[in-house]
């Protein structure tokens, strides 16, 4: 049966059918406790019904499904051996080739963002999902740099956010800062963190890394709960103030001697008001981390950033700080994170320690893994996908992480590498132009 | 081959490295010339590769010295530093048995991290190269420069674009030693730079090395096992087999001196049973 589950040649007709028969039985006899027998209440003692006709469609489900699978990778492989053949292009070619559709597909979705509200300014849903999309990509971004292009696996980013989303609803609320004041201090506090857990960890690669990143997400989560006095334990902060139109409040009506955003401007007060601000708010700090980040991968920081995660050793050895290199990604990277807390806290008014649990970090770390280690468009497109499929998967109820899991799984098998794993180097000696004519020319 | 006798660039005194109860080098003392290439020869495991870690800061010796005569920075302990300030500080470069490039960036990238710490001088905490000052313009330019002219003195030009970890092994190794090179090293460590090499490829080498050393008086420290290269650029030759210096000279006299015979063939079948 494993030969032919297992198979790595293209199969014949026969042996799918075969293949898929030996597959729907499985699933038929795992399917007989789980889909084949339920319980019911029978007037308040349980008693068993059977399920039969579910089970066969599961079964059958399962064998077209499977028939289905086998065929497309079939198709798949035929697919890629003719191309691989039939091109006469190089990698590199491609690649480029590839670089460019990226680099339009860029442009696009950032006309798209810009679009959005307007076409659906009022349907509060939408802004609402877009604007965790943006949170996302942001924080995707902000991971990118620890984990893309230093290559240090940071299981416990999550605990930037928090000090970030904390500091803000602090500075806020006992000291009545505004949302702007308090932006950069976050950010700088964030940062502080990052250092604060860079330190210990010089030393440690890989899973070591992983494990007690992850056990410092745990920590600042754990102090936060328990903490009351400091951080309102696990009932958190409420009536975090929400930004301001540069001092025009997004409410009905406004104090004594201030202007409300609706009536500055001569419009009907609608609540959207306010969502389609924060969306544009975000989307502005999501293109300034982009622009930074990006810049900063072109400078020698940030190309000392790859080449500790191409080779350590190698870095020590032309005469590279790996101290300092280290600690700047993890400043860096909570620096962002940082603010993309303050955000969150400004647009929920709520925040507790329960939104900021270890399943965060997972997401935004398999953002940074689908999207294609230390590609910038990687996470965009990850950040949309791993936010909308839970969101499409509600008519699933509880299937839906269900099907979230399945869709990780499908990328991963399809593109190992991640969704955009091709790197673009940070400079050339040829402009891409001038190599294909020199090519051409030999 | 006469030279004129030129000062000593590095003088390794006593120096001895243990793990736990193996004794990997034991009581070595060695003189490196400047401006010359010495070869470090011995059979595996001997200690070569463990003499280069401890040189270039990698491990701390247990015992003894590393004096640099540095032409600038006036004398250095190498042996007191770490590994990265081996290489920024004192110039004292290496490259890797196993190539160790940075696989996935370019052969450019790859030249121009090897100027990091210039570079990063010139960005200013990265301020000046965030918005892109002229300081770091120009910085950035020299860097570039530099790297194509080591390109191109190691024909590697037409493969600046491609991804390092892609290219061929022998090639690998030739991008290894422009790396070192972009470092602006004063002593330049080699660790068997032609294993992999087929003979044109070595003849190459060999021409590369002359050329570093008597052009641009880089003092080479060579460990090699491809005597075609060894014998025929060192000046001067140090065997070492299970962390001693058995022996040291030219490459005349290393090649026949009986220590270094045996050491590399083995004693003899009938001496060895009339030792015992």
């Amino acid at each position: 049966m494993s030969a032919v589950v297992f198979a790595r040649h293209a199969m014949t007709p026969a042996e799918r059918l075969r293949d898929a028969g030996w597959v729907a039985f499985v699933g038929l006899i795992l399917g007989i406790p789980l889909v084949g027998l339920t319980t019911v209440d029978v007037g308040g003692r349980l008693g068993v019904e059977t399920r039969f006709g579910l089970l066969v469609a599961a079964v059958a489900a399962v064998f077209a499904g499977r028939l289905l699978l086998r065929w497309s990778i079939d198709q798949a492989r035929n697919r890629k051996l003719a191309r691989d053949q039939a091109s006469t292009a190089t990698a590199a070619d491609r690649a480029h080739g590839a670089q460019k559709v990226v680099t339009v597909l860029g442009w696009v979705a950032l006309g798209a963002s810009i679009a959005l509200p307007i076409f659906y300014s009022d349907n509060r849903y939408v802004v609402d999902t877009a604007t965790t999309v943006l949170i996302y990509v942001m924080l995707g971004w902000g991971l990118n740099v620890v984990v893309g292009l230093a290559g240090l696996l940071d299981l416990g980013y999550v605990a930037f956010y928090a000090v970030g989303a904390y500091s803000y609803a602090l500075l806020s609320t006992q000291f009545g800062w505004s949302f702007w004041e308090a932006l950069p201090v976050s950010g700088a506090l964030a940062a502080t963190f990052g250092i604060l857990l860079g330190y210990p960890i010089l030393r440690l690669r890989g899973d070591y890394l992983a494990i007690v990143t992850l056990g410092f997400g745990e920590i600042i989560r754990i102090i936060l709960v328990n903490w009351t006095e400091f951080s309102g334990g696990p009932n958190g902060i409420s009536s975090i103030p929400r930004p301001s139109f540069f001092g025009l409040e997004f409410t009905r009506s406004a104090p004594e001697g201030s202007q409300t955003f609706a009536g500055f401007f001569g419009l009907d007060f609608s609540p959207m008001h306010r969502l389609i601000f924060l969306y544009y708010l975000i989307l502005v700090l999501a293109l300034l981390t982009h622009a930074f980040v990006s810049r900063l991968r072109k400078l020698p920081v940030g190309r000392a950033w790859e080449a500790l995660r191409e080779d350590e050793i190698a870095c020590k050895a032309m005469g590279m700080n790996t101290t300092n290199i280290k600690l700047s990604a993890f400043a860096i990277g909570a620096m962002l994170g940082g603010f993309a807390g303050v955000f969150f806290a400004a647009r929920q008014g709520f925040i507790s320690p329960e939104s900021f649990v270890f399943t965060e970090s997972a997401i935004i770390l398999a953002i940074v893994v689908l999207g294609g280690m230390g590609s910038q468009m990687g996470v965009v497109l990850a950040a949309t996908l791993l936010v909308l499929i839970p969101e499409f998967g509600r008519n699933f109820a509880e299937y839906r992480m269900l099907l979230f899991g399945l869709a990780m799984v499908l990328i991963m098998v399809w593109k190992p590498g991640g969704l955009l794993a091709h790197r673009e180097p940070t400079l050339r000696l040829n402009p891409l132009g001038k190599a294909a004519s020199n090519k051409e020319a030999a | 081959m006469s030279k004129t006798p030129t000062s000593t660039l590095l003088s390794v005194r006593n120096l001895t490295m243990r793990f736990g109860g193996l004794t990997a080098i034991d009581d070595l003392s060695l003189e490196v010339p400047a401006g010359r290439i010495t070869g470090i020869i011995g059979p595996n495991g001997a200690g070569k590769t463990t003499l280069f870690n401890c040189l270039t800061g990698f491990y701390k010796p247990t015992t003894g010295t590393l004096r640099l005569a540095h032409p600038s920075h006036g004398e250095m302990r190498l042996e007191a530093l770490p590994s990265h300030r081996v290489a920024r500080d004192a110039q004292v470069v290496r490259t890797f048995q196993n190539i160790r490039l940075f696989p996935k960036m370019t052969v450019l990238e790859n030249l121009i991290v090897a100027q990091h710490n210039v570079l990063q001088r010139a960005s200013k905490f990265s301020i000046a190269g965030l918005f892109s000052l002229p300081g770091y313009r120009q910085a950035e330019k020299n860097a570039i420069e530099r790297a194509a002219m080591w390109l191109e003195r190691l024909k590697l030009t037409h493969l600046a674009d491609h991804a390092a970890g892609d290219l061929p092994y022998g090639i690998q190794r030739r991008i290894e030693i422009a790396r070192a090179l972009c470092v602006d090293p004063v002593l330049l460590c080699l660790d068997e730079p032609a294993a992999g090499l087929n003979p044109r490829e070595s003849a190459e080498l060999n021409e590369l090395l002359l050329y570093l050393c008597g052009e641009l008086g880089i003092a080479i420290l060579l460990i090699e096992h491809d005597m075609s290269v060894v014998m025929n650029v060192s000046d001067h030759i140090g065997v070492i087999s299970y962390g001693r210096k058995i022996a040291e000279g030219t490459p005349e006299q290393v090649k026949n001196d009986p220590q270094v015979i045996k050491a590399y063939l083995g004693e003899d079948e009938e001496e060895g049973e009339a030792a015992a």
